[in-house]
Formats: structure tokens, sequence, C-alpha cells
């Protein structure tokens, strides 16, 4: 899908000063090595097998799909990855790049807090020094990760400027990164940011949909009718997409974050409400106001509370191959609790958009038709804070 | 000759670096007379954006400040056009692609042109990334201006022989990066020369360690960014007076 100057149709591209030019290319010289090199993805494997756990379940749910009584359903249970998302699978991948390129310190971004545990979990194992951007606004809807992340050996940084959340984590790591590209390797934690970051990303990633693949025909001896995933810069979900691509019976949902609604300001859900624009290092589109200003965005989930997407989702968008759709925070916390009482999975509340989504379908679909849900991680981090929204008064 | 090149062609040149509306566009206005009066060669005028993802905090700040006083990218663009009914200095905006391209990439050239901005630098726009802008740019008549940086390496040829107004030597690196790269401002500034005769420029905010002397005799011009975005802040309204004492200090240092 991607061209050499790292488009997606019109999307994606190298958006990025000058100081950081020779470091984007240097991480695609290298990656260009090493994505074929027998060796790194004998090592990725084994990474993935027997540290992260993979391959991750495909669950057939049964309970909700009688409950829903519509399409079959399917739980891809990335929650149950080593520290609790999907988010190891890219972060192992970049690791042990940055490690092949000879560098000695991560910095990361991280919104929820799932990616910078997960960033801080590979530096361990890979005796790398790590640091973590982290809006101020997150550190305190997260402290618990926050925790994890000094637990493991990271420095956790609370961002103050702008916003003080996802974007401007990411503005930070940028920013640290331009200042120091000789020893550092940024590992970005989503399809987004300058080519190759949503290549790279997006490569480590699609393992997701290579074993929804491999899993469906074990167990069904056919391809699901809809893989449906959440999408904040929309890494899960370009994952569980992936090789589904060229399979055109395949319905491809992404679920955004509609906040308290796509007719409020209070909301990100950015194909929904965006436009074109360039920022952080791509075109794409974002939540901006008229003069492009980017527009300060809000969801109960941290970890989908991001004003832009993916190129790659946008170039979905533009083709027609895949569907996105926006779940408002009422109906992710409804499916939140739906899926902890009726399955006994308390999934991670950006996954609960997803499940929202699911919810809807289903029932509207007949009962031969099957779908996949990615469960993008597990929902502990969440708890206090969805309690919170209910009324009760508990703190971590 | 373009008007920037020859503005420059005496060298050591201070130029200084306005956030447009912070506190508002006739601070701006007056800032830039004072500026000229006192011997700036070109100023660089800053179209605020709200994430500035290179900045300082120090300019992060002003671009928060003019953003929340309401400033909007047609008022910047009438405040040249009246600005130019003042004074000929060369005027250089400083932006941030998406503010460019919000606005319609060609709908905003244009508008620069007619309303005589002399130079354009896109902060978040390489080399490899040129062509969103530049047709419009070479349609208008306003030079695009192209950045080296001390981390550009083997880059640096291909950009600088390229370049058209003047050459925007970076110096933002880190200490790591410093020591490990072995390249410095000089370097950069020394081996750009070889491919291009433009005057360079060195801008940066590592600069404010460095002998503001010995900057300007390795280039052609030192941008003066956070001493006089610091001005804007702290005195406000009346910091156009205060910037042109500090320009005319400068100025006397040679």
């Amino acid at each position: 899908m991607t061209n050499p100057n790292g488009r997606f149709g019109i999307h994606g591209g190298q958006y990025i000063p000058e100081t950081l030019m020779n470091a984007v290319i240097e991480l695609e010289e290298a990656y260009n090595h090493y994505k074929n090199d027998p060796e790194f993805n004998r090592e990725l494997s084994e990474l993935f097998n027997n540290y992260a756990g993979r391959p991750s379940r495909l669950y057939y749910a049964e309970k909700m799909t009688k409950d829903l009584g519509g399409a079959k359903i399917y739980l891809k249970r990335e929650d149950l990855n080593h520290t609790g998302a999907h988010k190891i699978n890219n972060v192992l991948g970049q690791a042990l790049l940055a490690k092949k390129m000879g560098k000695t310190r991560l910095i990361a971004e991280t919104g929820a807090g799932q990616h910078g545990v997960a960033t801080a979990t590979a530096a361990a194992l890979m005796g790398l020094e790590c640091v973590v951007f982290m809006g101020k606004e997150d550190t305190i809807r997260q402290a618990l990760n926050v925790y994890r992340m000094r637990l493991l050996g990271a420095t956790v940084v609370p961002v103050t400027s702008g916003t003080a959340t996802l974007k401007d984590a990411v503005s930070e790591a940028m920013r640290e990164w331009a200042g120091r590209i000789s020893d550092t390797h940024y590992c970005l934690g989503s399809v987004m940011g300058p080519h190759p970051f949503p290549t790279i990303v997006r490569d480590f990633q699609s393992v997701i949909s290579k074993e929804i693949k491999k899993q469906m025909l074990e167990k069904e001896g056919r391809l699901p009718d809809a893989v449906i995933a959440c999408v904040g810069g929309g890494s899960n979900a370009i994952g569980s997409f992936y090789h589904f691509i060229g399979d055109e019976s395949v319905r491809l949902i992404g679920c955004e974050a509609a906040g308290r609604g796509i007719d409020t300001f209070e909301t990100a859900a950015t194909i929904s409400t965006g436009r074109l624009g360039i920022f952080h290092g791509m075109k794409s589109y974002f939540c901006q106001d008229e003069d492009g200003q980017i527009a300060p965005v809000y969801s109960i989930s941290a970890g989908l509370d991001y004003p832009g997407v993916g190129p790659e989702h946008a170039h979905l968008h533009d083709i027609g191959r895949a569907e996105y759709v926006a779940i408002t925070d009422d109906e992710a916390v409804n499916a939140f609790e739906y899926l902890s009482r009726t399955e006994g999975i308390i999934p991670a509340i950006e996954s609960s958009h997803a499940i929202a989504h699911a919810i809807k379908l289903a029932p509207q679909l007949e009962k031969d038709k099957i779908i996949v849900i990615t469960v993008s991680g597990r929902g502990d981090k969440d708890c206090a804070a969805i309690a919170r929204y209910r009324g009760e008064d508990i703190y971590e | 000759m373009s008007k920037i090149k020859a503005a420059l062609k005496n060298g050591k040149a201070y130029i200084p670096f306005i956030t447009c509306g912070d506190p508002d566009l006739e601070t701006t206005e007056a800032a830039v007379i004072e500026a000229e009066n006192n011997g700036a060669a070109l100023v660089i005028l800053g179209i605020p954006f709200s994430d500035p993802t290179a900045e300082a905090p120090v300019i992060q700040a002003s671009n928060i400040r003019a953003l929340r006083g309401g400033v909007k990218t047609a008022d910047i663009l009438s405040l040249v056009k009246k600005l130019r009914a003042k004074t000929s200095i060369p005027i250089v905006f400083f932006a941030y692609a998406n503010v460019v391209f919000s606005y319609g990439s060609e709908k905003f050239i244009s508008a620069c042109g007619e309303a005589g901005v002399d130079g354009l630098f896109v902060e978040d726009l390489p080399f490899e990334e040129k062509e969103e802008f530049l047709p419009f740019c070479q349609k208008y008549g306003v030079d695009l201006i192209s950045a080296v940086a001390p981390t550009s390496g083997d880059r640096i040829p291909v950009i600088a022989e390229n370049a058209e107004g003047f050459l925007f030597v970076s110096a933002d690196i880190g200490e790591t990066d410093r020591k490990i790269l072995h390249s410095g401002i000089e370097e950069t500034v020394c081996t750009a020369r070889k491919y291009t005769d433009i005057p360079c420029v060195v801008a940066g905010q590592s600069l404010s360690n460095m002998n503001s002397e010995r900057l300007t005799e390795i280039s052609d011009g030192v941008v003066v960014d956070s001493a006089i975005v610091e001005r804007l802040e702290s005195y406000g309204k009346n910091a156009p007076k205060e910037i042109g004492l500090f320009i005319k200090e400068l100025s006397a240092l040679h």
C-alpha cells in the first residue's frame, strides 16, 4: 500500500523539520534492511511467542452472540498479551530494530499509558534507557500506569504544553528527538507521524490480522464478514484490517471516539468531524478550526483522545474500503459494562468503542454471518475512571 | 537579485523574529517599524500555530498568547499590506505547513505575493515535500526558504544548491548530538557555502549560549528570536520600543 515516498493515496509523507530528516532516513534504511532479515524475524517471533504470549486467542463469544441474536461474534484477545494490550507488538519490533541500529535510548509518547508501559517493558528487557512523555492531564487520569513505567525503570516526563494530552506528548517527544538523534530512537506508538512510522507500526501490528485469518480458517473454514476495531491513531485497527484489505467480502469497520457526540466540540472523531491537513509529520484528516489550528479534542478514553488519524486509515476511508463510525462515551461505557457482565472480560475503554458498535451491528446481521472484534487491551486500568463516570466515589 | 539576498549582502545582520499578534497586531506593526529604524536588515514574522512542535517553550507560549488574543491568518496578511505602505524592509513569514495548507496553499501564497511578503519558511516542510508549496511560490514571486542543520550531513549539497532567498542554518541540536556528531553550526555554514552563494542565516535556541559577534562573523545574519519574544512577553504593548533598543545595541557591536 505504501509508495516510495510513504504515501497512502494523497495521505502520509514526511512533513517534519530538517533537523529530523536524517533520523527518519536512517530509520527507513535500517527497517528496509531488517524487515526481510531472517535473523531479525526469528528474534522477533521468539519475543512475540515466548515473551508477549502470542498468538493471542480468537475466542467465540457465545453468550454475547446469543444475547444479541444475530451474527456470530469472535473476540481477538489482544488484551491477553503481556502488558495487557496490542501495543507490545509494535514496541518489541521497534525496540529490537533500535538495538540493531545501535541506539541505546528509547523515547515514547503515551496517552492512556499503555504504549508507555509497553515501551518501558521492552526497554527493561533489552537494556535500553527509556523516557516517556505523557500529558500532565493523562498522568492524573492514568496514575497507576505512571507508576508502572517508573517501576520498569523509565523516566516519565509530564507534558504541560497545549492541552496536556496525547497530541502534546507527541509534540514533546518529537522536539526531544530533534535535539538528540545520535543515540535515541523515537518509538512512536501508532500508525501516524512521518514516513516510515505508519508503515513500520502497521507491519508490526499486522500480526493481528495474520493470526485472525489463520484462526478463522481453522475454526470456521472461511473469512469473517466484518472486522471491527477502535481507532485513535489507528494501530490496532490497521493491524486487524491489514491482511483483509485485499478480501473485498470482509467489511472493515473502525470505531472513533465521539466523546460527548460528534455534534459537540467535545469529540475526538477525526474522520467524522475533521478535514484534510498537515500535522505531526503527515498529511491526513485532523480536527482543526478554519485557520488550521489543531482542535483540543475530548474522549473519555485517553488512548483515543487524539486530533488526527493515521494516513492509511484516511486513505482506506477515501477509497471506501473501510467504514468509520463514531461511538460516544456513553455507548462505550455501556459496552465496557456489557462485556464484563456477559463474557467475564473487562475490556479497555478504548476497545469498548469497538464492542459498542458490534452491539449495534450484530443484531442487524443474519446468524450465519461472522464478525470479529479486536479487544485491543484489558480494562483494569479504566475501572476507577468508569466507576467515577457512574458516580461512585472511588480512587486508585 | 532577490530583495532578501540584497538586504543581507553586507552580512553581519541581526534578524528579529516577531510573533504576529502577540499581544496584538498593532504591536507587531510597531515592532517591525522600530526594528527597521534601529538597523534590522530583514524581519521574520511568525504566524502563530496551536502546536508549534519544533519551538522552544518561550516561542510556544508566544504562539499561544497570540492565538488567545484572537489573531487570524487573514488579519496577518492585511497587516503586511498595511506595513508595505510604510516600509520596504524584506519580510519573511515563518509558518507551520497546516496554517498555509488550511488557508488554501495557492490562496495563501498569492496573498503573500500581493501583500509584499518576500519569503516563506515552513518549519515542517523538508526538501522532500517542497512541491507542496514551491509551484505557488514560483508563480507568485515569493522565495521559499530552505533550512539545513548540523544533523543534515550529506543532505546539505542538494538543499543548498536549490535554496533561494537565504539559507536557514538551524543550530537546534542537543549536547549529546553535538559531542557525537563533532559538528556544529560553523562546520554546517562552511559546508553550505560551498554549494550556494545566497546568504546563510543562523537560527536556533541553542544560539543564546554562543558569542553573537562570532556568529555574525561566520554567517551573514543571526536570527534573534527568544530575546525578542521575551520582550513581547515582558512589555506587551510597550515591547516595540524595547525591541528597537535591543536591535540598536546588537547592531552597535560592530
